[in-house]
């Protein structure tokens, strides 16, 4: 871009000295670079990111592999006791996940049939709403973020979110049992958390960043084609539109008007 | 004024000595929470409030309750209240103290309280609570402070003051609306999901305070040569009558909506709290008994006899404390998590180090509060009133 460092250096800085940020100074220098290295990646491009899950295609052993993989990933450990439970992703019956919409005749199948569940990135999320710090926010793209860094740790979020997708580190997760994690934290490239914040499912906000899939879908489609579809909303022609165009698709609370943007394929 | 809080006879001292014991083991219990977590708490990820949260609304009530002997005085010139208004505002210094205490033992991350102010979020009502909070406690401090030594030096305290009078009323039912929309604008939580929230809450913060309010005038009656008035008193009397009887009556038209309704997740909590759901029932026997006292109380308060002599009226009182403190303390919060999200339910009751914290916090407040008091009563015995 036929610019020295030094001057680099200079411009970078009278920005960042006028709160604009480095970023302004690549925008000054060679406009358009920095956008078009993030858009060279296709799954950063998406404005409304959601989620469809084929309930008929997972099985109990496909649900804990996602599961599985998801909280390696994230290096979510195992507390082993109910009360501090931390899930990002979990399973749970036909009644739990839909409450109010059971009823005594239901089919035995879908009675006994076990749903993966996960925060639903919430068009208009009530977490982000309530939240004192911002320590959770919704990005444009629709992913409901966390900054377990700002985090007070009220759990104001914790109840205002209809679902139960958000957890809270009541302990030190770091000092989980060993026995039980003897391999944590399980992914190097990703934090741990302290105690005494919230955290949930980001959709694998840090593989979107690569043009990776979240980690549950990769992992659902490994075993089981179109178990779990990944893409934009926004776009007429992403294969979740496709999907929801083709089969009756259920979300939770859908009354409450959060619009979750998780959807099942019953 | 602060001096005279250094001078007392050996039941005062005894008293402070007690509270700061309570305080000491309370300090040493939360040094315990602090490198621990809240995991040494009953709260999970099911009910993730609890004790502390739910003594934090109580106490907010008890503070806003403070207006009833303001209100009064300044805005329709009830010459009697003159004589006890200080005490409202410094029971409401010492509430509002313990409200700001709970929020901070409750918090995961206490060292970062400070980002409540550097991000702020107006559309955060936790923002604009701990805005109203602060504001009345300065308030109060202020005009508490200057009103009392205005009369210690036989002066009119200045004419700005009254202004911040002004502002501190409407502010004072400020506090409670908003801590009432913390909760009532979360969707997903019926229990909470109900317009008549604030006006409860204000209804039960203008019983509660003033009837604990009452008790201190009696007790500063007994241990101290100035006397509030046996026409304060009875007036007080019959504020808390009146907004007890609003207090259960507000409670009733919930029952209504939610039964004769008959939807499910209006019924669940109400269900959980008096008769216990899915076999779960720790809070069915506190709830009788605040109902109980509920019933004693409004004989007690509306039977003219009973309300207008002093030991029933005392009693009278105690019983709304008791029964509006297990109403807000125990059942809003609980009840209001249970059953959960997904329609389960798990039951909260709190540990040993989180009891010990919580009187703790309380014992700070009286600290407190009687500090204030013993130099509201000093002055007013050195002024002769």
């Amino acid at each position: 871009m036929g610019l020295d460092r030094r001057r680099f250096l200079k411009i970078a800085g009278l920005t960042t000295l006028f709160g604009l940020g480095g970023k302004a100074a690549i925008q000054i220098l060679a406009p358009g670079e920095v956008n078009a290295a993030v858009e060279a990646l296709p799954l950063t491009e998406g404005k409304r990111w959601a989620m469809v899950i084929d309930t008929n295609k997972m099985d109990e052993k496909l649900m804990n592999a996602c599961i599985e993989a998801c909280h390696h990933e994230h290096n979510v450990p195992d507390l082993g006791n109910p009360k501090e439970e931390i899930k990002w992703i979990w399973k749970e019956d036909y009644h739990h996940s839909f409450p109010g919409q059971q009823h005594n005749y239901i089919s035995e199948e879908v009675k006994h049939r076990n749903f993966l569940l996960m925060c639903n990135h919430c068009s208009n999320p009530p977490c982000c709403r309530v939240c004192p710090t911002k320590s959770t926010w919704q990005r444009e793209d629709g992913v409901v973020m966390m900054d377990p860094h700002r985090c007070i740790g009220c759990r104001f979020c914790m109840a205002a979110c209809p679902f139960g997708a958000r957890s809270f580190n009541w302990g030190d997760p770091r000092k989980a049992s060993k026995e039980k994690n003897p391999d944590f934290p399980t992914n190097q490239a990703y934090p741990t958390r302290s105690k005494g914040v919230v955290e949930k499912c980001n959709f694998c906000a840090e593989r979107l960043a690569k043009g990776e899939l979240p980690v549950c879908v990769e992992r659902a489609n490994k075993t089981k084609k179109n178990a779990m579809i990944f893409g934009d909303l926004s776009d007429p022609d992403s294969d979740v539109r496709a999907v929801l165009h083709k089969h009756y698709t259920i979300r939770r609370k859908p009354e409450l008007g959060s619009e979750p943007n998780l959807f099942f394929i019953v | 004024m602060l001096e005279a809080a250094l001078k007392g006879k050996q039941g005062y001292w005894g008293w402070l000595l007690f509270l700061l014991t309570l305080m000491g083991i309370a300090f040493g219990c939360y040094l315990y929470q602090y490198s621990e977590g809240l995991k040494i708490t009953g709260m999970s990820r099911d009910v993730s409030w609890g004790f502390y949260i739910a003594q934090f609304t109580y106490l907010v009530g008890v503070a806003a309750g403070g207006v009833m002997v303001v209100l009064p005085y300044y805005l329709h010139d009830y010459k009697a209240f003159g004589r006890i208004t200080i005490l409202g505002e410094f029971l409401a210094i010492a509430a509002v103290l313990m409200c700001l205490l709970f929020i901070f033992v409750d918090l995961g991350n206490p060292v970062r309280i400070m980002n409540v102010i550097m991000y702020p979020s107006p559309k955060s009502i936790l923002f604009w609570d701990m805005i109203v909070l602060n504001v009345y406690l300065l308030l109060n401090i202020f005009i508490g402070w200057n009103v009392l030594s205005a009369e210690r030096k036989g002066v009119h305290y200045q004419k700005w003051v009254k202004i911040l009078i002004y502002i501190s009323i409407p502010w004072a039912f400020s506090i409670h609306t908003v801590t009432a929309f913390l909760y009532a604008g979360l969707p997903g939580r019926h229990f909470w999901l109900t317009a008549i929230m604030a006006p409860r809450f204000l209804a039960s913060a203008f019983a509660a305070g003033p009837a604990l309010l009452i008790l201190l005038c009696l007790i500063v009656r007994k241990v101290t040569n100035f006397d509030p008035g046996k026409e304060q008193i009875r007036t007080l009397g019959g504020i808390v009558a009146y907004a007890f009887i609003l207090n259960i009556f507000f409670l009733l038209l919930e029952v209504f909506t939610a039964f004769y309704s008959a939807i499910p997740g209006h019924t669940h909590s109400f269900v959980y709290l008096f008769a216990g759901l899915e076999g779960h029932a720790k809070l069915v026997p506190w709830m009788w008994t605040s109902a109980g006292f509920a019933v004693v109380a409004l004989i007690l308060l509306i039977v003219p006899a009973t309300r207008r002599k002093e030991d029933t009226l005392a009693i009278g009182c105690a019983a709304v404390i008791i029964s509006s403190w297990i109403d807000k303390g125990l059942g809003l919060v609980i009840g209001g998590f249970t059953p959960n999200p997904f329609d389960r339910v798990f039951e909260y009751w709190p540990t040993t180090p989180e009891v010990l914290i919580t009187i703790g916090v309380w014992a700070t407040g009286f600290f407190v509060l009687t500090i204030l008091f013993k130099i509201a009563v000093s002055v007013k015995e050195e002024v002769g009133a």
